[in-house]
């Protein structure tokens, strides 16, 4: 039971992480209809910066993740500007292949900013745990969970309350009309691209909080949120959420159960749990869970 | 009539673009500067393993390889519009199926030794029938979902590479690859062919260019076909394509299967130039690779898969070259700005980005261009 409840708890961490990394992908495909293969990039970046104003500059966990946030989303902002604008009106996929050279050329810059040497986020929880039903509750677990939510509940209110969050919604459903009623569509796009940004570099800093280093490798972790998004569907920040937990909690349990119940599936089975489970609701449901099926005309 | 008939080839020679039968107009390669420019490129590929080292024979042997390879993801993603980030997962089914067919068995490790006639084909065969089963899956899936798909197919492959053990030698292991000893016949030894000594690099770079000549008119011969055309429909309006009667499921599994085969090639053949294959060489990168060997060269062109996969290839050694001249380290330094590896893969990324917003037809496109205006000068604009 102890064991049972750790894992789920381990789980529902890591669908924190995966539901913050899937609304950075939703909101960018909501407004854009491109998926942004560079997220993984953008959230190594966002762990970097977390880190180097955290350790180097001393400041508090909260202060330096909420200024690397602002970074990342300045620099996401910018990175739309040059590359991702001339690409409006053209297929959405080879505007994601552009995200794809995106990701390679972030990922270089973000491993010579880190170097060689060992960094870390200075986040109050580091290795501690609390002992609940005599279960070994890693903190940070329950931090991500909960910071998650709040930052997308945060987007969430942002997308339904304020005057920019309701052009946003109209550019997501209809960029001409949109424009026809006075919203500027290109600032618009800037716009989600900075909220995506900030949401993964929130999502860089925990997942190396927690007493992980930084390294371009995390960017892995962020590829497991597409299988986030396809089973939550594309275009729902409710369904990312969801899907989030599911998926990480399956992933959890699979590492905790797999190697003893199944040991002939090999070692890092959990690793590849996200893309089967993703192949298996492809074949059931090709709009995913919350997704709105698309209409297509001739 | 018969006169014009013989007097085709004079007519074509006066002006390139009348055709006076359908059989020349048809032709694949049906202007005199086609022809011109294709004599003498096989001309050049026939001189160059006695002109340079045999590192650069190896490199230009990985040329033939990418651009086979690269052909196989252009059929699908250029001339079919199906994206896909899988095509490592089908290089690295490829490569295994030759291995266990065509290598040796050595310790845990299981190699048949049969002969390359048998496990070439069957290297190309493998993954196609593995598409065809995964394609129904694809085929209900559009655009991007599709990427995401094959994405998942790469970290699953590499995870049963992994493994695998008695197949691929496990991870950080793995094992040696097939041996390509056609009928007999060892492509990777050295040889004495009509009384010139070839070393083996020079051997196998023969060998691999007929290769590719075979599946490069193969598959340029596929794109004028009826399938072709198909392909290009489904890319273009897919829902349109299916009310034309085009069967949207047979095409995209077709799209699929066939740049399985051509991948599952390249795999094959690219596991005897490195040499010794390891499960984590098939990973994601390998397909940026090969979305990078089309989307510089040019998608839905033959032509242009080969110079995305010269320049792809030629890229790192082209760093190498200029590295003495520029602030950047050989090798992994701390000093410098950013190490060669680096400098490749940046480099890669920009490019892509910047062909694709600036080119979209790529480097081939580039040559249209430079030839038009020529075609055009001196009114030129």
């Amino acid at each position: 039971m102890g064991e049972f409840l750790a894992s789920l708890v381990r789980g529902l961490g890591l669908g924190g992480l995966y539901a913050l990394l899937g609304v950075s992908f939703v909101i960018i495909y909501r407004a854009t209809g491109v998926i942004n293969f560079a997220t993984p990039a953008l959230m190594v970046l966002g762990a970097f910066f977390a880190g180097l104003l955290g350790v180097a500059s001393g400041l508090p966990f909260v202060v330096s993740v909420i200024l690397a946030m602002v970074i990342m989303a300045a620099i996401g902002m910018i990175i739309e500007r040059i590359t991702l604008r001339p690409m409006v009106g053209r297929p959405a996929f080879s505007a994601a292949i552009v995200t794809v050279g995106l990701f390679i050329v972030l990922l270089i810059v973000a491993g010579r900013l880190i170097g060689s040497e060992l960094l870390t986020v200075n986040d109050p929880w580091g290795l501690s745990t609390i002992n609940l039903l005599d279960a070994r509750i890693f903190q940070v677990d329950i931090a991500r969970f909960v910071i998650a939510l709040v930052a997308i509940g945060i987007v969430g209110i942002f997308l339904t309350r304020s005057r920019a969050g309701l052009a946003m919604r109209a550019t997501a459903i209809d960029q001409e009309v949109s424009l026809a009623q006075g919203i500027n569509v290109g600032r618009m796009f800037g716009l989600s691209w900075g909220i995506a940004a900030a949401m993964a570099a929130l999502a860089g800093a925990l997942l190396t909080a927690g007493g992980s280093g930084i390294e371009t490798t995390i960017a892995l972790v962020a590829l497991k949120a597409l299988p986030v998004i396809i089973l939550g569907g594309l275009d729902s920040i409710k369904g990312s959420v969801i899907a989030g937990m599911i998926i990480g909690i399956a992933e959890s349990l699979t590492r905790s159960y797999q190697p003893l119940y199944a040991p002939w599936l090999g070692f890092n089975f959990d690793i590849i749990v996200p893309y089967i489970i993703m192949i298996i609701v492809l074949m059931v449901r090709p709009y995913g869970l919350f997704g709105t099926k698309e209409v297509v005309r001739v | 009539m018969s006169s014009i008939t013989s007097d085709s080839r004079k007519t074509t020679r006066s002006r390139s673009q009348l055709f006076t039968t359908y059989a020349s107009e048809m032709a694949i390669f049906n202007t005199r500067v086609k022809k011109f420019w294709i004599f003498f490129g096989v001309l050049g590929v026939l001189v160059i393993p006695f002109l340079v080292q045999r590192d650069m024979v190896a490199l230009i042997t990985t040329v033939f390889i990418y651009a086979i390879g690269g052909i196989g993801l252009n059929l699908l993603t250029g001339f079919a519009g199906q994206v896909s980030l899988g095509h490592a997962f089908f290089l690295g089914i490829g490569a295994y199926t030759g291995a266990v067919l065509g290598g040796e068995s050595r310790g845990n490790v299981i190699g048949l030794g049969w002969d390359m006639a048998i496990w070439l084909p069957l290297a190309g065969l493998v993954p196609a029938v593995i598409a065809l089963t995964i394609a129904p899956l694809a085929a209900r899936v559009r655009g991007l979902y599709l990427a995401i798909l094959t994405l998942g197919l790469v970290f699953i492959g590499e995870h049963i590479f992994k493994e695998a053990t008695p197949i691929t030698g496990g991870a950080g292991v793995g094992r040696a690859p097939a041996e390509p000893v056609l009928f007999g016949f060892n492509l990777f030894a050295n040889q004495e062919i009509f009384g010139v000594k070839l070393d083996r690099f020079s051997v196998y770079y023969f060998g691999v260019f007929v290769i590719f000549v075979v599946m490069a008119l193969a598959a340029r011969n596929l794109t004028r076909s009826r399938f072709g055309r198909s392909f290009a429909a489904v890319r273009d309006r897919d829902i349109a394509a299916e009310v034309m009667g085009i069967s949207l499921l047979k095409m995209k599994s077709l799209a699929f299967a066939v740049s399985a085969f051509y991948a599952g090639i390249a795999g094959a053949l690219l596991s005897v130039v490195i040499g010794r294959i390891s499960p984590e060489t098939w990973n994601i990168f390998l397909s940026i690779d090969f979305l990078a060997v089309i989307f510089i060269g040019g998608l839905a062109s033959i032509t242009g898969t080969i110079f995305g996969a010269i320049f792809v290839v030629m890229l790192p050694k082209l760093v190498n070259t200029l590295t003495g001249y520029l602030p950047i380290e050989s090798g992994v330094g701390q000093g410098a700005l950013l190490n060669v590896f680096e400098i490749q893969s940046i480099i890669f990324g920009l490019l892509i980005i910047v062909f694709v917003i600036l080119e979209p037809r790529g480097l081939y496109g580039l040559w249209i261009r430079l030839r038009n205006y020529f075609k055009a000068w001196p009114f030129s604009f």
